[in-house]
């Protein structure tokens, strides 16, 4: 079996954070407050070594190049130690995305699970819906087989800190063979009130053998402080499994949203994974698929849609490991003003994995003369039966498209408009729960609406 | 006689300090059907993208009246709402527009321009159903982005379906027939004559007679190095069929051998 890969050899030391003690003195109060389990207590040391180890990326790791996270290292760290909902009131989460899944929502605020504003479903036998911290205090013989072990070691800082500090999260178990109809929602709330304020959030997925479940996060804000959140999930689907997941990021436009999805996949499986990142100053999704067992299908999904000084980053590394394994990566950004994308898309095919068909296209339109994007495709192929395929558009609207609508009537801005809404609708159309697809396009197009350049489109 | 629905008096068009159209005058008036003809370069496509307003053309000389109107004073937006349609020689992709959603907004700008109520959801989707029959189209087509994964023949279809539902003035058929089966032009001939009205008119392109023997013409044009070098009746597009081009070569409105790009077309068996 292939294990995982390392990161690439030429990444280098980055910088150390600009107070080390901070973090010190932050992991011995962790140490001291939390009663968890052994295992662990020892991962999160491990981790906090990691950390020191590697430093914060800079613009010479060629994972990070055209994302420089300075800015983050230079907050102050002041991971949110306990619960304090500092103003999230039921009402004030009602703007919220996917207000109808309600009574099927936990809530995390700050990093820490919110029970009064959540809705636990109550889960048929066997499946648990709960906060992580609550299962390792309950039943961490339930836990321990599964935390941990699709992450692998931490690849960069923001992994390392996550596992040495997170707080909380959401524990998702779904036992072989049962089906899950309805989707859970996952919602992060930051209330952004301090620079620096940090959520560390570890969610842990599981679907087993031929279960089915779709899974929501969405992470959001209260306030405008230059909050960071820092979220990473886990997520295992077994053999013949099938998993809907999805990621919708629209936090304040002061705030740095880093995120990672480690991803295991097993015979047969099919996951579909979307990726939605409207909001944060800076935003990072960082996805590593493994695909593990042979005849699976995984697509992964995303759309950025920024403005601004936003920078949205989606780096991912999709690996395929068995044989007759279809994964497709669909990625648009659209982007106005002196906004930037990035994009990473790294497929790597090991030796075994003869006939794997990998499709990975990146399109972008920019609205603004001044937004930019950089995209990097990345085939690393050892196989010889296989079919690959990757490319990047960046520009403004086919101009073909328009004169055909402006033939049947349609005045030029409002096909700019329908144009516009259709590149993003591509993305938007591919989420199977038809509830959350529907209020998707309704956010979505209200967000585009407001592009201060929709209708003008660049030069 | 009745006032033409389009007149065509001297155009002169190019691209780029190229010359493409040198002098067309042609005139059309309603109930008629007229075909322009004409080999590869001879500037068929340039007729119809300047007559739709498509960007790019440089008009050097000449006018075109529309209904008593400056056509090409007008943007393409215009000019369809004024009742001009161009059915594509290469029906373009919106990947992500839904075809009802589009073709209703379509539809909704004719009727603004008309000053009359739009349609809602319901009234536009009984008036599409009775004008898909007409077609013989999948009844999924209008849930379908538009034109996306349509095979040529569909895509061929839908310019006429949506013809059918935006009842133009002046019909456009850039090239309709190419790549068409035989099964396809029939049902596309067919539906393009069942649109014929005594208040409009359409303008039928093509490079072959083939489309000619189900959309019967009332007057055919020879187009050769961008002037109509020959018209008359729906017999002079047999004889284009068994004689090939080149016996137009030598009338008094074409240039010379020299430049004819009609040279390089032998007749065909």
């Amino acid at each position: 079996m292939a294990t995982p890969v390392e990161s690439p050899p030429h990444t280098q030391r980055g910088v150390p954070p600009k107070e080390p003690d901070a973090y010190r003195v932050s992991f011995e109060r962790l140490e001291k407050t939390r009663k968890e389990p052994a295992w662990v207590m020892s991962a999160r040391r491990a981790a906090l070594a990691r950390f020191d180890e590697l430093g914060f990326p800079t613009l010479q790791d060629e994972d990070w190049r055209f994302t420089n996270v300075a800015p983050i290292t230079k907050l102050p760290f002041r991971p949110a130690f306990e619960l304090a909902t500092d103003g999230a009131t039921p009402e004030s989460l009602d703007r919220f995305p996917f207000a109808g899944l309600n009574d099927r929502r936990l809530v995390f605020v700050n990093g820490h699970f919110a029970a009064d504003l959540s809705a636990v479903p109550s889960p048929a036998e066997g499946v648990r819906f709960s906060s992580l911290r609550q299962a390792l205090a309950a039943d961490p013989a339930g836990v321990e087989p599964h935390l941990f072990r699709c992450a692998g070691k931490e690849a960069n800082a923001f992994a390392a800190l996550n596992t040495a500090f997170f707080q909380d999260g959401a524990f998702i178990f779904v036992p072989a063979g049962r089906i899950v109809v309805d989707p859970v929602h996952l919602l992060f709330v930051n209330t952004g009130r301090d620079d620096g304020a940090t959520a560390h959030l570890r969610n842990l997925i599981v679907a087993e053998p031929g279960s089915q479940v779709t899974v929501l996060e969405s992470y959001v804000s209260l306030g405008d402080a230059a909050a960071l959140t820092n979220t990473l999930t886990e997520l295992r689907v077994d053999d013949h499994a099938q998993v809907e997941h999805l990621r919708f990021q629209d936090e304040d436009r002061h705030s740095f949203h880093i995120a990672h999805l480690a991803a295991r996949f097993g015979r047969a499986s099919k996951v579909i994974s979307h990726s939605f990142a409207l909001g944060a100053r800076l935003s990072r999704a960082g996805i590593r698929a493994h695909l593990a067992g042979p005849d699976l299908e995984c697509v992964l999904n995303g759309l950025y849609l920024i403005r601004g000084e936003q920078l949205a980053d989606h780096h991912m590394v999709v690996e395929h490991a068995q044989p007759q394994c279809a994964s497709h990566e669909y990625f648009n950004g659209i982007l106005d003003d002196r906004s930037k994308g990035v994009f990473h898309g790294r497929i790597l095919v090991q030796p075994a994995a003869q006939k794997t068909n990998a499709k990975q296209t990146n399109k972008n339109l920019l609205l603004s003369d001044d937004a930019t994007v950089d995209s990097k495709p990345q085939l690393e192929i050892y196989a010889d039966d296989v079919k690959c395929t990757h490319g990047a558009t960046v520009g403004q609207m086919d101009e073909d498209s328009i004169f055909y609508l402006r033939t049947r009537g349609i005045a030029v801005e409002t096909a700019r408009r329908m144009l516009m809404h259709a590149f993003a609708g591509e993305i938007i159309d591919r989420v199977r729960c038809a509830a959350v697809r529907d209020e998707l396009d309704r956010r979505i197009w209200a967000r585009l609406e407001q592009q201060p350049h929709l209708a003008a489109g660049a030069k | 006689m009745s006032e033409p629905i389009l007149e065509i008096r001297n155009l002169h068009a190019g691209v780029e300090n190229k010359q493409i159209l040198k002098g067309i005058h042609l005139a059309i008036r309603p109930g008629e059907v007229h075909a322009v003809m004409g080999p590869n370069g001879s500037g068929k496509s340039t007729l119809a993208g300047v007559l739709a307003g498509r960007a790019g053309y440089e008009i050097t000389a000449g006018e075109v009246i529309y209904c008593g109107k400056d056509l090409l004073a007008l943007a393409p937006e215009e000019r369809a709402r004024e009742g001009v349609f161009l059915a594509f020689q290469y029906p373009v992709e919106i990947p992500g527009v839904n075809s009802t959603y589009f073709l209703k907004a379509a539809y909704n700008e004719m009727r603004k321009h008309k000053g009359l109520p739009e349609l809602d959801a319901m009234e536009f989707l009984a008036l599409v159903k009775e004008r898909m029959t007409l077609l013989h189209l999948p009844d999924d087509l209008l849930k379908r982005p538009v034109n996306e994964g349509f095979s040529g023949g569909e895509k061929k279809r839908n310019e006429i379906f949506q013809m059918a539902v935006l009842e133009p003035t002046l019909a456009i058929l850039d090239e309709t027939d190419s790549g068409l089966d035989i099964d396809a032009l029939k049902d596309v001939a067919a539906g393009v004559n069942k649109l014929k009205r005594a208040d409009s008119a359409q303008l039928v392109i093509t490079h072959y007679q083939r489309l000619l023997n189900y959309i019967v013409p009332d007057f055919v044009h020879v187009l050769c190095d961008g002037h109509i070098a020959k018209s008359g009746g729906k017999e002079l597009a047999h004889e284009l069929e068994e004689k090939g081009y080149d016996w137009i070569i030598g009338c008094p409105t074409c240039p010379g051998a020299e430049e004819c790009p009609l040279e390089q077309h032998p007749p065909r068996g």
